[in-house]
């Protein structure tokens, strides 16, 4: 039985259904981060964790133990919130030791469990100033010590590296990653940066409108979306999806052609494990394909069963320093590669692409879900 | 917005000379009453009538204060106005202080414990705030007859709390309503309960606009003059009806200069109030004007 | 909308009776207030709005008697005298004190060296009691003793000024005492309008080429709309509820010359013995701010974005 289980779980608002039967799990010292755009409802699903919004129906469980209408304070968890939410008027150490001293823990004890959260933080030396007095990131580290030194059985943590700069961000980032493996804690997670979703998951729950499109592993969500919106949110830059239609010829082994303008049709082939019995002759399919799987010759991964290549005309590129990226247009859609850093390529000119289709995915355009 | 403007658009030398002329002027008039207030109270009877008004008081008498403090006539009795200016703080002190911290707790409640229908109990409170005074008088009348209070201060305290809980609520819903609601929601996780959160949480932080409240509260009930003038005649009577009382008198000779020198006594109060924290004053009426 | 306006905490439902009454408490603890708030104001409305249907006239009588109180009301001379003065003097308090408060405002926003010094002094009338205004102004427009005689002795001999006990001026005494205490604030108002203007509009506006007397015209005002509805809107409140300035000045004299509605319903109710007639003049009274007040409030508390 997993640690965290949420089932059939459902918020209204007014009129409005913000999140619509919700099934997930999470089990003991797992991350789970719950990743979507902006209005997802992936905040209110964890707020309901937390107990500050009510239930509409459905059944949160935690450790086996219903808690649906259990008070936030008595369901040991933890919250770490997108602002902070450090109490202004009390020092770093007054907030820390707050919650402990809401339970009614002698002071001697509080202090040393607040020192022992500071150590672990590196904000020892922040102890006696206040809020006003810190930076963004010293915040963030007093936020985390808050939910620290309680020791929950769960801790939740609402964007909370949405409010830094660029670079704290991704140290806070190494930091919260370090302190899961560390401490071996229970999370959930919200963000709506993805890449922060895949670098910290163990398991990831991708939501829009209310509704679960995929939960699964970063590497399942990367490599298997469950259907369009999952395969275009996550990764940056999102995948290619172009439009192909099955070749009429070739009847056990299947093509995908993809149209151009101005130029001969490309035809790719489908690895023999990704053949799906959707794909008849003439039929209408969806091609996924990231940009690091369509490289330069000399970057191509040799052990990959099924390389295509192919001539196109270079519209934009962009050294991006690590990678160089290049923009194209195949099926009326923009294309993006990934070549290395050095490669040649010019504005205007042919360039030959290598496409990895053993990484390619297949999407229904109706329903928009992967054919499998 | 005249800071942001840059430095080329500065008006021309004759247009300064104007702009501070006509300030200039403008503060006299705002000025000139209260002076002529001012002087006539240090001044002798005979030097009002012989006098220039404007004229500073060529032998300056403390005397008209004196008088208007302890043994000018208001009514019947001769004793100055100090009984009614003790009336007038016996009033003011707990009206302020119960009217602020009901307005605290309703602003709390409002802002971060919403239920339904809460806008309307806002709704409903606010409109207290601007009805004319006039449409509860005589009920008002009534009821405190029947309570024995009328004429008394306890009964003045009572209606100022009553129709001061409008303004406290607004100013301080508004208030907390811009006080971030995740740290009301932190402290709950960290097991705090709703009086230890208003206490331990947003108490701390409403230093300003309790200083706020507290001065319009005081300004408001100390100048009124409605209430008291149908609810406390009399011995009870406060500040401000004793002063009109005194000045509307028509018996005997008008002594103009201990009228200005109560007039100064009622108007002292709420003028060192502004001189002190008068940033504070124009807030909270700024905030009963513009909501947010 | 729903959910900005509803993001405030909204506890799960309680299980245990110590639960129940945590949910519950919130509602407690503002049950004193509002029940004060229901019985004192809206109570007492009702309450007055009865009476002005019955007979009373020195002590309550319950017995509904319908519209008489209204008709002997519209029967008085004494009142449409009120309400004539309550037009005069509204539109022309209402106006001056926009008008001054406006101009000051913009003078004062004029980059100006002693700001500190002059904003202060526009505004400490307001501090005062209504009172100590009437007072004030009661002894410097006196006709024997004031600014009349002070003009005299300067050498005006010619100089007359006795508006106070004229009965076709001494309301214009109370527009100009009034304007005195209140239009300070108004413009305390505007001023807070001009610094909230965003200064990159301005800016665009010069290299436009506008002049400042344009900029003003045709940027500035038109976006300080707001406030003067919010001038207007408070001013109008002040207007109806006038009484102590009044009474503190002229006392509703020379005459009846400038009662005004409030004093009018202070006097049949307290002085006439007419409970019935003063409490259907307070009707009155409390229907004309609801027309200018309620679609106000509505306005801004159905705007989450305003109201909040």
């Amino acid at each position: 039985m997993a640690f965290l289980e949420i089932e059939g779980l459902s918020k209204r608002y007014g009129g409005l259904d913000v999140l619509k039967s919700i099934d997930v799990d999470l089990e003991k010292g797992g991350f789970l981060v719950l990743v979507g755009p902006s209005g997802c409802g992936k905040s209110t699903l964890l707020n309901m964790i937390a107990g500050l919004d009510a239930v509409t129906s459905g059944a949160i469980r935690i450790d086996g133990k219903l808690v649906n209408d259990l008070h936030p304070s008595k369901r040991d968890i933890a919250m770490v919130f997108q602002s902070y939410a450090l109490y202004p008027n009390m020092t770093v150490a007054e907030n820390i030791g707050f919650a402990l001293e809401m339970r009614g823990m002698p002071k001697a004890e509080r202090e040393a469990a607040v020192a022992e959260a500071a150590r672990m933080l590196q904000i020892e030396h922040l102890l006696k100033r206040r809020p006003g007095q810190l930076s963004g990131g010293q915040r963030q580290r007093v936020a985390m010590g808050r939910a620290l030194v309680r020791n929950p059985r769960l801790f939740l943590f609402d964007e909370p590296l949405s409010n830094l700069d660029a670079k704290l961000r991704v140290d806070m980032r190494t930091e919260i990653k370090r302190l899961h493996h560390r401490t071996g804690a229970t999370i959930v997670y919200v963000t709506h940066d993805q890449i922060e979703a895949m670098t910290l998951a163990t398991k990831i729950a991708v939501l829009k409108d209310g509704v679960i499109q995929q939960v699964g592993t970063p590497s399942e969500i990367y490599n298997r979306p469950a259907n369009l919106f999952v395969a275009d949110f996550m990764g940056s830059p999102a995948m290619n999806l172009l439009e192909a239609e099955v070749a009429a010829d070739g009847a056990n082994a299947p093509r995908m052609t993809l149209r151009r303008n101005g130029a001969a049709p490309i035809t790719l082939r489908v690895p023999e494990t990704k053949v799906t019995p959707a794909m008849t002759p003439g039929a209408k399919i969806i091609l996924g394909i990231r940009p690091e799987a369509i490289t330069d010759e000399g970057s191509a991964d040799r052990s990959a069963g099924t390389l295509d290549t192919v001539n196109v005309l270079v519209d934009v590129v962009e050294p991006a320093g690590a990678d160089t990226l290049v923009v194209t247009n195949i099926a009326g859609k923009e294309v993006i590669a990934r070549l290395r850093a050095d490669a040649e390529a010019r504005p205007g000119e042919m360039l030959q692409l290598v496409f990895n289709l053993d990484k390619a995915v297949y999407f229904d355009p109706e329903t928009g879900i992967r054919l499998q | 917005m005249a800071a942001d403007l840059p430095a080329g658009a500065r008006s021309p030398i004759a247009a300064r000379i104007v702009i501070y002329g006509l300030l200039l002027i403008f503060a006299v008039f705002y000025l000139l009453p209260f002076f002529v207030m001012l002087v006539t109270s240090f001044k002798t009877l005979d030097e009002i009538q012989d006098g220039n008004m404007l004229a500073l008081p060529k032998n300056p008498t403390i005397a008209p204060w004196l008088a208007a403090w302890g043994t000018t006539c208001v009514g019947l009795t001769c004793q100055g106005i100090k009984g009614f200016f003790a009336n007038s703080i016996l009033m003011v002190v707990p009206a302020v202080i119960i009217s602020t911290m009901l307005g605290a707790v309703n602003g709390y409640v409002l802002t971060k414990w919403r239920f339904p229908g809460h806008r309307l109990v806002f709704g409903m409170m606010l409109f207290a705030c601007f009805i004319p005074f006039q449409s509860v008088l005589i009920p008002m009348a009534l009821v405190l007859g029947t309570l024995g209070l009328a004429g008394t201060t306890a009964g003045l305290v009572l209606v100022h709390v009553v129709y001061g809980i409008g303004f406290s609520t607004l100013f301080f819903r508004n208030y907390y309503d811009a006080f971030p609601t995740e740290l009301v929601r932190a402290a709950q996780i960290d097991g705090a309960s709703f009086f230890q959160i208003f206490r331990r949480i947003l108490l701390p932080s409403s230093g300003p606009i309790i200083v706020v409240t507290v001065i319009f509260q005081f300004t408001n009930i100390w100048n009124d003059f409605l209430f008291g003038a149908s609810f406390a005649s009399g011995d009870a009577a406060p500040m401000t009806v004793a002063l009109n009382n005194l000045v509307s008198s028509s018996t005997g000779v008008k002594e103009y200069n201990v009228h200005m020198a109560a007039a100064m006594f009622a108007a002292l109060p709420t003028l060192i109030v502004y001189v002190v924290a008068g940033q504070y004053l124009v807030r909270g009426l700024m905030a009963g004007a513009v909501k947010g | 909308m729903t959910i900005a306006i509803d993001d405030a905490y909204r506890p799960p439902r309680a299980s245990s009776s110590g639960d129940r009454l945590r949910a519950f408490l919130p509602r407690l603890v503002l049950a004193p207030s509002f029940a004060l708030v229901l019985f004192f104001v809206y109570g007492f409305i009702l309450w007055t709005i009865y009476l002005s249907f019955t007979r009373s006239r020195l002590m309550p009588i319950y017995e509904i008697v319908g519209f008489d109180s209204y008709y002997r009301l519209f029967a008085q001379p004494n009142w449409y005298k009120a309400l004539e003065n309550l037009a005069i003097f509204g539109s022309l308090y209402i106006g001056i004190s926009i008008l001054l408060g406006l101009t000051l405002a913009i003078l004062i926003d004029q980059r100006i060296r002693g700001e500190g010094v002059f904003r202060p002094i526009y505004l400490y009338p307001m501090a005062l009691s209504f009172i100590v205004t009437g007072t004030a102004w009661k002894w410097f427009l006196n006709p024997g003793l004031g600014l009349e005689k002070t003009m005299h002795a300067w050498g005006w001999q010619s100089f007359q000024f006795d508006w106070l006990i004229n009965s076709d001026m001494a309301i214009y005494t109370i527009v100009i005492a009034g304007v005195w205490q209140t239009s300070g604030f108004v413009m305390a108002m505007f001023l807070a309008g001009l610094r909230g203007i965003d200064g990159e509009i301005l800016k665009a506006a010069q290299i436009d080429g506008a002049s400042s007397f344009a900029i003003y015209r045709r940027i500035v005002i038109p976006m300080l709309r707001p406030v003067f509805l919010s001038a207007v809107i408070v001013l109008t409140h002040l207007t109806i509820k006038s009484y102590d300035l009044v009474i503190a000045l002229t006392g509703g004299g020379p005459g009846n010359a400038t009662e005004l509605p409030s004093t009018f319903m202070y006097s049949y109710t307290f002085t006439r013995n007419q409970m019935s007639v003063g409490a259907a003049s307070a009707v009155i009274m409390l229907m004309t701010i609801a027309a200018v007040i309620i679609p106000y409030l509505y306005s801004e508390l159905k705007d989450p974005g305003h109201g909040r």
